[in-house]
């Protein structure tokens, strides 16, 4: 089984992390997932940069814009992350952008995360159903799964082809925006949050986008069963670098 | 060969709509309803009082007497310089309005690069009275300032766009996410031949009044629909779609797509995307793109501001894939030099991006009996700055 999925049958709720590789410093990525590890975070998404990411706000954007400037690549990722499993046992999910993929060979690009040990990718400009028709058995012959998203907007019969097509988790966008853009979840969101829960889906939901502290996480999952801090990551990397990750996270866990 | 769209949004094997799922359901929406609207009588009604009343069509399809005479061939000259605001863009932007009105969206998004799109669509903004907000990069918006005040004076909210590069590419992401970030009461106006389908085939047959017009026009002066040749410039696409688009399976009319080579192909400064482009997807379809061997997105250049460009719209992609369309690559200095014989010769300023159009006389030769109908997309105007420092006027 793959250790998402063995993730997912732990009865406590998840805490899953976004960083974009190669920021603050190029050569940060393996110290970064150690120590979250140590943190008692539960599963971490390690984003591929790229130079046009459209779905992120201006946090993470700039991340990437760093990282690719302290010359991040997808060979350089998958360099520093050969070794990583002798170090690091939780899900690794690498999330990207198509286009970097399709240049590496999407084929050529999972067998090296089956290699490496990553579990699952998250492309959120790869369509659901293109990623059926084409890609659909390239992923799952080497071992990977592929998290797909749902919006406030996604349509209930859209949603369920999206859990029919899920093998692991879904990735709730928590409100029609980019990344790092809210503060605070209103009615409208809990709604949401509770209606998609009321659905009973396959596949368990995580909730991503405008998560940043305790109070946002435990929202977001009173009715998932994991949220996923990304920007609010970022901005901590880059006030407080790669050391302090401890008091980031019990601060969500508090 | 087919060289229109197919069933699933693809010109070959180039087009689709890679986005993510947060625009979904607007693009479906579009996708599910732009044909039948396109075809409702009181549409086309509409759409065409206003390309006559409003933007001036149709536009002189003129006999260049002293340019064929210099190059010893029949040129024509398809006059899109002479609609109102001073190019083809504003055949898309009256379509898109119409359609966004439609869809009952009363809020309008839009990028622009040099400005020309920007200005086209603050005009529908202002003749519908609806709410424009255009993403500009920051450093267009200091390049081209005046099309910066136009926008301003017509009501539009100009936003500059910070990230990356802050070009029309960075332009164009912000546009997007702006897009995700409002799902339901906003329509987003494309102004090239790009994007998810259908952007690419909706903006393509609103601007196909171009070719439309070329077949009568050239029946009335040379008493046939086909010419040998349609030439024109290709940034996204746009009005090069618009001339080719009734002649697209008439192979016996030949089609020459002109792209920017900026200081040279082999320079690092250009944006001559077929020749070092590659497979890849940019704002949502799969097309060819500049890009580095990491699928990084690259910043073209050239002197023109609206060929700059890194992608192309995926018909034309599958034009210079299928070797359906000649490309040609024409350099800053071979286009600035085209573009003022032009105004010699026939007392016509054009764009720069039509320069690079009017240059392939100087690298292809002609018989005297073609008739090459050329694409004389916009006027010069906004360029007259570039036009006195290159020349120093």
């Amino acid at each position: 089984m793959n250790r998402i999925q063995t993730k997912l049958k732990e009865s406590k709720k998840l805490l899953s992390i976004y960083f974009t590789a190669g920021y603050p410093s190029l050569n940060d990525t393996t110290t970064i997932l150690q120590n979250l590890e140590k943190s008692g975070v539960d599963m971490v998404e390690i984003g591929l940069p790229f130079s046009d990411p459209l779905a992120d706000g201006p946090t993470i954007q700039a991340s990437s814009t760093q990282a690719l400037q302290n010359g991040m690549t997808t060979e350089v990722l998958f360099n520093q992350l050969k070794d990583i499993r002798k170090t690091v046992s939780i899900p690794l999910i690498i999330m990207g952008y198509f286009n970097p993929m399709l240049q590496y060979g999407v084929e050529a690009f999972c067998k090296k995360c089956q290699e490496i040990g990553i579990d699952g990718l998250i492309i959120p400009d790869l369509p659901v159903d293109v990623y059926n028709d084409d890609y659909k058995a390239i992923f799952e012959k080497y071992g990977l799964i592929n998290v797909f998203l749902i919006t406030p907007q996604t349509s209930v019969e859209r949603i369920h082809f999206i859990d029919a097509i899920s093998n692991g988790f879904i990735y709730m966008v928590s409100s029609a925006s980019v990344t790092g853009s809210s503060s605070g979840f209103g009615e409208e969101q809990t709604n949401y949050f509770k209606r998609i829960a009321d659905m009973k889906l396959n596949n368990p939901q995580i909730i991503g986008f405008g998560i940043s502290d305790n109070e946002t996480f435990t929202q977001a999952t009173t009715h998932a069963k994991g949220a996923i801090i990304g920007s609010a990551f970022i901005k901590h990397l880059t006030n407080k670098g790669v050391a302090n990750m401890d008091a980031f996270v019990s601060n969500i866990l508090k | 060969m087919n060289y229109n769209i197919n069933e699933k949004g693809y010109y070959g094997e180039f087009g689709g709509a890679y986005i993510p799922e947060m625009l979904y359901p607007n693009v479906e929406e579009l996708r599910q309803n732009y044909l039948k609207v396109m075809a409702e009588p009181d549409f086309i009604k509409e759409f065409d009082q206003l390309l006559k009343d409003y933007v001036g069509r149709p536009s002189p399809l003129y006999f260049a007497k002293r340019l064929s005479e210099k190059y010893n061939t029949k040129v024509y000259l398809k006059r899109e310089d002479l609609n109102h605001t001073g190019a083809h863009k504003i055949n898309n932007t009256i379509g898109q309005i119409l359609m966004a009105q439609r869809l009952g969206k009363h809020r309008i998004i839009a990028e622009t690069g040099a400005g020309q799109h920007g200005v086209a669509t603050a005009t529908v903004c202002a003749l519908m009275g609806l709410e424009c907000i255009v993403y500009m990069g920051e450093i267009d918006i200091a390049r081209q300032a005046p099309n910066v005040a136009r926008m301003k004076m017509l009501g539009a909210t100009v936003i500059p766009a910070l990230s990356g590069s802050r070009t029309l590419k960075d332009a164009t992401n912000e546009a997007i996410r702006d897009w995700i970030n409002n799902p339901v009461d906003t329509h987003y106006i494309i102004g090239s031949v790009v994007g998810p389908h259908p952007y690419p085939d909706m903006v393509a047959r609103f601007q196909s009044v171009v070719s439309e017009e070329i077949k009568w026009q050239l029946q009335e002066h040379e008493g046939k629909t086909q010419p040998d040749y349609v030439v024109a410039c290709v940034g996204g696409g746009s009005n090069a779609a618009g001339a080719y688009y009734h002649f697209l399976q008439d192979t016996d009319v030949k089609l020459i797509a002109v792209e920017a080579a900026g200081l040279g192909v082999d320079s690092g400064e250009s944006a001559a995307t077929s020749v070092l482009g590659k497979e890849g997807v940019i704002h949502g379809s799969k097309t060819l793109l500049m890009q580095t061997n990491d699928g990084q997105i690259t910043e073209p250049y050239s002197i023109s501001a609206g060929l700059d460009y890194p992608g192309v719209g995926p018909m034309h992609a599958h034009l210079y894939k299928t070797g359906r369309a000649e490309f040609i690559a024409i350099t800053d200095d071979q286009a600035m030099k085209a573009g003022l014989q032009l105004c010699k010769l026939e007392g016509i300023i054009p764009a720069i991006e039509s320069s690079h159009a009017l240059a392939v006389f100087e690298q292809k030769k002609f018989q005297p009996e073609d008739i090459v109908v050329l694409s004389l997309s916009g006027r010069g105007d906004k360029d007259l700055q570039n036009y006195i420092d290159y020349f120093e006027l």
